[in-house]
């Protein structure tokens, strides 16, 4: 990068006093008016009537005292900014509220210890949270995903190499039919490994089955992200291997994938997030066993997603709140995962 | 993206010439040998590309050959009958079809225009420094899963949304998709028993599916908003257009590609949702405008719901609707890609 002549965007904002004061003018004045006729005139009650009321007279008061001043086209301008910052604010609130809704409510289960270290096997539902805990169905969930990094990813980058370095005969037809399932829901998936392994096979409910689903789900998600991954290496960079005389494995072993390594990587890991997350496959294949087990060929095994669904199913207060619990746990699961792909994406941009 | 053959990438640059000359230019025909090391890598990565292309193709295409003995056991009434009861063998999905649709289509209204607006604030609103902030968190968002969203919109959204739901059908109710059957007059906490309720309808469970597809959208838009050229972004502002003047005559034209590939992306990614739209909905086999009203149902929550007890027949029942509904967004994703790549930004985004 040059430093001399980057040209840099003018600042387009240049807020005037008058603009700030008409703007907490008609904060203050809408707050005021719809308190007094939300909650103390009209009979109406309700935070998100009251919000959504406050709003509406916010952006009224702010279009007419902006309109004794200035033109019609800036009084719209100031409407469409107010929706526009209104937007991703309701969004942050919402996603903030999630986080905190399910921290909050799993606390009680989330501070005591045994919470990670044991299992649910002889626990009753009634059962203080002193007792049982989500060891098997965290055990699960990392099981689970070994299989799905096991299966899915070397297949993944292996068509996603196919399809973009070697092509020829048949690389149209795989990306068409790959793009293709990227669209199979996941209750599809799981539905698939159910009747084919399940039912048809004979094998047991098990982590190895609900393992084979969420690669089914991730296979062509991952294949798909990889070869995006991919296409972005500039061609200069092969073009000037080939012309140095390596041949295509090492243009693509030494030259396409390192750099595009860390995209890879990245693609790989938000796709495992995404499919660590599903109940839908794991809730047809695994079963939700309540003891610890390790062995995923054999009995059921639970995982965090289904350990949620089942004991939010049982109806009761105290499994209702270890299932928010282990919410926040397999938030934290993806939060790990999302950090780790940040920090390797990131890598790439110091470069 | 780069479809183009290996040897057009071995290809020197044409020499230039005169404009007038009505020469195509033909890639030479460069015929290398490959070593042994090239021809055992050229292989394998086919060997596993088909290999990817036969198991991913034989989903569908096993989905596909499911659906031939549940059409000729119920033949077209499969599509026309509403009821669902396996124990009197009379199955049909006319009612998951038309709540599958609806569920969606709601979740796009509230999912679209917050997408829009939210990627808006992001290309053109934010300041520069707070955008990389921004957009990793809707990729984050994209990452938790289903039943986190699920839970939220139980235990926290639904209290609040059914007074909202309340009141429009109170007002508005002479529209029928407002229309609830109840007597609306009777205040929330004291519902008649017997008549439907505002809890578990069509509309709670969209809340929850905005909550799955917004980012998809979100990230989708954005691409496209922030291809949108600078150049002309300026000249509108250099001839003292407001920045949403500037907005309106740039970025949207300029992506209405983006804004209807992300709908659509969102669309399919809606039509497949399951967890979410489970936990919050009363399962009914219904047809009816009423959204409000509780009671639905969606192909995904058919499947979770009753996959265990379906016998052979039954499960290859739920197998073809599990196949309608891989063809709905197969379709639905389909064109969205075609859309998207129409866009002179050509990268879908990575799912």
């Amino acid at each position: 990068m040059s430093d001399t002549l980057i040209e840099q965007p003018r600042r387009t904002s240049s807020r005037t006093r008058e603009d700030l004061l008409a703007l907490a003018g008609a904060v203050i004045g809408s707050v005021a008016t719809t308190w007094l006729f939300y909650t103390q005139i009209l009979p109406t009650s309700g935070a998100i009537g009251f919000v959504i009321a406050w709003y509406v007279v916010f952006v009224v008061f702010y279009a007419v005292l902006t309109w004794l001043t200035q033109p019609l086209t800036v009084v719209v301008d100031r409407v469409v900014t107010t929706a526009v910052f209104a937007a991703p604010t309701l969004i942050f609130a919402a996603l903030a509220t999630v986080v905190v809704m399910t921290v909050w409510k799993g606390l009680p289960a989330l501070s005591h210890w045994n919470f990670f270290t044991s299992d649910m096997s002889g626990v009753r539902a009634e059962d203080p949270f002193t007792k049982g805990g989500i060891l098997h169905a965290l055990v699960g969930t990392l099981i689970e995903m070994g299989i799905a990094i096991a299966i899915a990813m070397p297949l993944g980058v292996a068509t996603a190499v196919f399809m973009s370095e070697v092509g020829g005969p048949g690389s149209r037809l795989v990306r068409t039919v790959v793009e293709a399932m990227t669209a199979l829901p996941s209750i599809v998936a799981g539905l698939f490994i159910y009747t084919v392994c399940l039912v048809y096979l004979g094998m047991p409910a098990s982590g190895l089955a609900a393992g084979l689903a969420l690669s089914t789900m991730a296979l062509p998600i991952m294949a798909r992200a990889s070869y995006v991954v991919l296409g972005v290496v500039p061609g200069g960079l092969r073009e000037a291997s080939y012309a140095l005389g390596a041949g295509k494995w090492q243009t693509v072993w030494r030259v396409v994938l390192p750099t595009a390594r860390p995209g890879l990587a990245t693609a790989l890991i938000l796709g495992l997030a995404r499919a660590v997350g599903e109940t839908a496959p794991v809730l047809l294949t695994s079963g939700a066993s309540t003891y610890f087990n390790s062995n995923p060929a054999k009995d059921p095994m639970n995982s965090l997603p289904l350990f949620i669904y089942a004991a939010f199913g049982s109806g009761s207060p105290q499994m209702a709140q270890r299932a928010y619990a282990a919410a926040a746990v397999l938030l934290a699961v993806v939060l790990l995962l999302f950090m780790f792909a940040r920090l390797i994406a990131g890598r790439r941009k110091l470069r | 993206m780069s479809g183009e053959p290996p040897s057009a990438v071995l290809d020197a640059p044409a020499p230039e010439e005169p404009a007038t000359v009505d020469v195509d230019d033909v890639p030479r025909i460069i015929r290398a040998r490959h070593s042994l090391q090239d021809a055992v890598f050229v292989h394998t990565a086919r060997g596993l590309g088909l290999l990817v292309l036969v198991i991913v193709g034989s989903i569908g295409l096993f989905l596909g050959l499911q659906s031939i003995p549940t059409l000729r056991h119920y033949g077209l009434s499969f599509f026309t009958e509403f009821r669902w009861l396996p124990s009197q063998d009379v199955i049909g999905i006319a009612a998951v079809i038309v709540g599958t649709i609806q569920v969606a289509l709601i979740a796009l209204c509230f999912a679209v225009p917050l997408a829009i607006l939210t990627a808006l604030f992001i290309t053109d609103w934010a300041p520069a420094r707070l955008r990389p902030l921004l957009i990793g968190v809707i990729d984050l968002m994209a990452a938790v899963p289903g039943i986190v969203f699920g839970l939220w919109v139980l235990f926290l959204i639904q209290p609040h949304a059914t007074l909202v739901a309340h009141w429009i059908s109170k007002h508005f109710g002479w529209i029928p998709l407002f229309h609830v059957r109840t007597d609306v007059d009777f205040p929330l906490w004291n519902q008649a028993p017997g008549y439907p309720s505002y809890a578990g309808s069509a509309f709670i469970a969209a809340l929850a599916v905005t909550m799955m597809i917004f980012p998809m959208a979100t990230s989708v838009m954005r691409e496209v908003f922030g291809e949108a050229p600078a150049g002309e972004k300026e000249a509108a502002l250099a001839l003292g257009a407001t920045r949403w003047a500037m907005v309106r005559t740039v970025v949207l034209p300029f992506g209405r590609s983006g804004i209807i590939g992300g709908t659509m992306l969102a669309l399919g990614r809606a039509l497949g949702e399951t967890i979410s739209v489970v936990l919050v909905i009363s399962q009914a086999f219904e047809i009816k405008p009423y959204i409000l009203e509780s009671g639905t149902a969606t192909i995904s929550s058919l499947i979770a719901s009753s996959y265990k007890e379906a016998s052979p027949a039954q499960l290859s029942a739920l197998l073809t609707a599990g196949f309608v509904l891989f063809c709905m967004t197969l379709l639905v994703n389909s064109l969205a890609a075609v859309i998207v790549s129409r866009s002179r930004g050509n990268e879908v985004s990575e799912l």
